[in-house]
């Protein structure tokens, strides 16, 4: 495994950095939030990112992408965590259409996969029940009636769930709460009647909601592979989540961090650059470090993903549990750094500490995920 | 066959004929480490060390890439990896530990002249020469550009007087690489030049430092009037600072994966300790307190064998890194002893006797050991004023 990009996914990548920087710098973000946009991610762009290919990365080219795989897809949201790009990419182009390849029918796939590149339709997983990630745990249950599952439960902090046209939902077909052997997953579209979505408003203005499945009825072809199946193939989706988000979160740890050293070479006080003290200058040096680690963990993380790693859940964890406490580091420490300022909404900081701590929080946090890498290697 | 598996096969029929058995895995670990650092002063308890050595460094592999007029192996980057994997493949021990390899013989390539990479190279290489290195000073630490033992022109000759501090193996070493005063009106960094000094010469004497961990190979070295041939400074005079920067990379590069190699193929590891000591529950350390520090310390340290590896696979550039390498292995270093000193409890402390056993008391010295890591070669403190101001480009103060 080599733990360098390849000249296709270098120019990915540098296109990413330009499209992000041009089209939707922090301002975007920060626009959408002030209008109060429901959506919370713009339309016209998303088109473009669509037309770029990026929505198809994840999937064959026979359903109209480019399979050019999670390395790809990985260093785009790298670079829209850069300036917070909101856009359906992670919860569509990465959970919707790695969940649908992995395990959809033909059916499934020649109806939705195409429409999901084509950016006609976003997705959204509906998995956690509780204020934490726990994939253990699943209350929502699905009953067999004649050819159809009837849902009933509540899924929370689904991400991109406000806006999703199809929502992949993980119910209980068997057992009992924490048997996370009966546990299918349904394809279930969000106009359904008995579906109620509630979007969350949260700290970082991007798009959650509350769903709650009151008796929603749905055909048996909208199971997405087999029932029963349990939780360990549905974390090989959470796991590709896992690392694209870690990808993303990497990126916006990164681009705090040399927001903040550049405000330390600009900013004087006693006559000087803060720069110049060697309290201030430790403190960044040491950051450095931390992010040169979490870059490699997402390096290993997404070429053990492109390479099938037999070690991928442990490569995952390792991915999402460093970079959830880098951010917390540098997001932190950027805030302190540029003192009042820093505290201030018009500053463009405060942004990347909301959405580092809410990013952190998704598909589990760190220590979610230190018990996990601790479980699998025996510690 | 193409050439590269032509030579695999003629470099695994060589190893097979050539390493003897008692220097390849699972033979008995009683050859002392001391044995292998070659040069004029070397006891050899298993003469299979010196067999090994020899062979070795008549083939030149010891330093596969150096060119073979200068007496290594003359091998592409393609080759060494072949070499690497053989010796890996039966667990062949490294026939020669030797700062001659790890810092002088890149420099000397670099800096020196030809005939001193005639003279010096072959006998690094064949491990006839034992060097060490004199950089620092009783005064001179961190700002080991204040370094004050001068080298005065003496027409055809250097007249060498002063005191280096912390000359690991000095006791045991032939020669010495050593920075002095050649421009003693120079700014500092100006008027420093890069001698080679045997210290077979009148004058130069060594003692012994003994550590808070006990023993140490390191020494204080004494030059009293020494003579030092004109032929013996590399590079310019008094542009010696230049090629001592770029030897401490070699250094901080080489401490840094020291303490990461040695923690990862320690057999005292963190998790067994803490199994041992604190009780297993389901196969987990059972004290839960503790193990969450355990977790936090192997994941960090497996992204940091991950780092290693990108910066290999990038191509190991930027000087800076390696500041960052040293920085942190060796505060990962500290921090590791200490969680298997705290593992082990009071275990984990003893000093000597017969109460205790080797590897318990072996555990408390290396502890001990282990706060000099982040000191020597450039403290800790040193390696981030390196970063902030070569990575970061922070103003300086």
């Amino acid at each position: 495994m080599k733990l360098i990009l390849n000249e296709e996914q270098n120019y990915l990548k540098e296109t990413a950095l330009s499209f992000v920087s041009e089209k939707t710098p922090v301002s975007h973000l920060r626009g959408l939030r002030d209008s109060d946009d429901q959506l919370c991610w713009d339309k016209e762009i998303w088109s473009e990112m669509v037309k770029l290919g990026w929505s198809g990365i994840l999937i064959p080219e026979e359903y109209g992408g480019s399979n050019f795989g999670l390395t790809g897809m990985s260093v785009i949201l790298q670079e829209c965590g850069k300036t917070l790009t909101p856009s359906p990419l992670f919860a569509s182009g990465v959970l919707g259409a790695t969940a649908l390849t992995k395990f959809g029918s033909e059916e499934q796939k020649q109806k939705y996969l195409s429409k999901i590149a084509s950016g006609e339709l976003t997705t959204a997983l509906a998995i956690d029940e509780n204020s934490h990630h726990n994939p253990n745990i699943c209350e929502l249950k699905a009953i067999k009636d004649g050819s159809n599952y009837v849902l009933n439960g509540k899924k929370i902090f689904v991400v991109d769930g406000a806006s999703a046209d199809i929502i992949i939902v993980v119910a209980r077909t068997s057992g009992e709460d924490d048997d996370v052997g009966g546990l299918s997953m349904f394809l279930v579209e969000s106009d359904s009647s008995n579906l109620k979505k509630v979007k969350l408003d949260m700290a970082d203005s991007r798009n959650y909601a509350n769903i709650t499945f009151d008796n929603v009825s749905v055909d048996e072809t909208m199971i997405l592979g087999e029932i029963d199946m349990g939780l360990e193939p549905i974390n090989e989706i959470l796991d590709v989540g896992r690392i694209a988000l870690s990808a993303e979160m990497l990126g916006s740890c990164e681009k705090a961090f040399e927001i903040t050293i550049e405000y330390l070479k600009e900013r004087k006080q006693f006559g000087v650059p803060i720069g110049s003290f060697q309290a201030l200058q430790h403190r960044a040096a040491e950051m450095f470090c931390e992010i040169e680690l979490t870059k490699s963990a997402v390096m290993a993380a997404m070429q053990g993903a492109e390479e099938n790693s037999n070690d991928l859940q442990r490569l995952s964890s390792l991915a999402k549990s460093i970079v959830g406490e880098t951010s917390h580091l540098v997001s932190n420490e950027a805030v302190q750094m540029h003192g009042g300022i820093g505290v201030t909404d018009e500053y463009d900081i405060g942004f990347y500490l909301k959405r580092a701590r809410v990013a952190e929080t998704i598909l589990g946090n760190s220590t979610f995920h230190q018990e996990r890498y601790a479980n699998l290697t025996g510690f | 066959m193409n050439d590269l598996e032509n030579f695999r096969v003629e470099v695994k029929d060589w190893l097979d004929k050539n390493c003897p058995s008692t220097m390849r895995a699972g033979a008995p670990a009683d050859t002392p480490i001391d044995e292998v650092w070659g040069g004029r002063k070397a006891v050899y308890k298993n003469p299979d060390s010196k067999l090994w050595l020899d062979r070795m460094g008549e083939k030149g592999w010891t330093m596969p890439t150096v060119p073979k007029e200068y007496g290594g192996g003359g091998l592409n980057k393609e080759e060494v990896k072949i070499l690497n994997e053989e010796m890996f493949a039966i667990g062949a021990r490294a026939p020669l530990l030797s700062f001659g390899i790890w810092m002088l013989a890149p420099v000397l390539l670099e800096y020196g002249n030809e005939a001193q990479k005639r003279e010096h190279l072959p006998k690094i290489i064949k491990g006839e020469i034992r060097w060490c290195q004199g950089y620092s000073e009783p005064g001179s630490g961190s700002d080991l550009a204040s370094l004050a033992t001068k080298a005065e022109d003496m027409g055809d000759h250097f007249l060498v007087n002063g005191q280096k501090v912390w000359t690991s193996y000095a006791d045991k070493a032939d020669w010495i690489f050593a920075l002095v005063r050649t421009g003693p009106k120079e700014p500092k960094h100006n008027g420093i030049s890069f001698l080679l000094i045997d210290m077979e010469n009148p004058g130069v004497s060594t003692k012994p430092i003994t550590l808070i961990s006990g023993k140490s190979p390191f020494c204080e070295t004494f030059f009293d009037n020494v003579e030092v041939p004109k032929k013996n400074l590399v590079g310019e005079l008094n542009a010696g600072w230049t090629i001592a920067k770029k030897l401490l990379q070699h250094e901080r590069k080489f401490i840094s994966n020291f303490g990461l190699a040695a923690g990862m193929g320690s057999k005292k590891d963190v998790v067994s300790l803490a199994k041992k000591h604190f009780g297993e529950d389901e196969g987990k350390i059972s004290n839960p307190i503790f193990r969450s520090k355990v977790i936090d310390h192997k994941m960090k340290e497996h992204a940091f064998g991950l780092t290693l590896q990108r910066a290999a696979d990038e191509g190991g550039k930027a000087s800076a890194v390696a500041s960052m390498f040293k920085y942190y292995g060796t505060e990962h270093n500290k921090r590791r002893h200490e969680l298997m000193v705290a593992a082990s409890g009071v275990n984990g402390l003893a000093w000597d006797g017969n109460e205790f056993d080797d590897s318990e008391k072996n555990l408390t010295r290396a502890w001990l050991r282990t706060k000099g890591n982040s000191i020597e070669g450039g403290t800790s403190e040193v390696q981030l004023n390196v970063i902030s101001k070569r990575v970061l480009e922070l103003p300086s103060g």
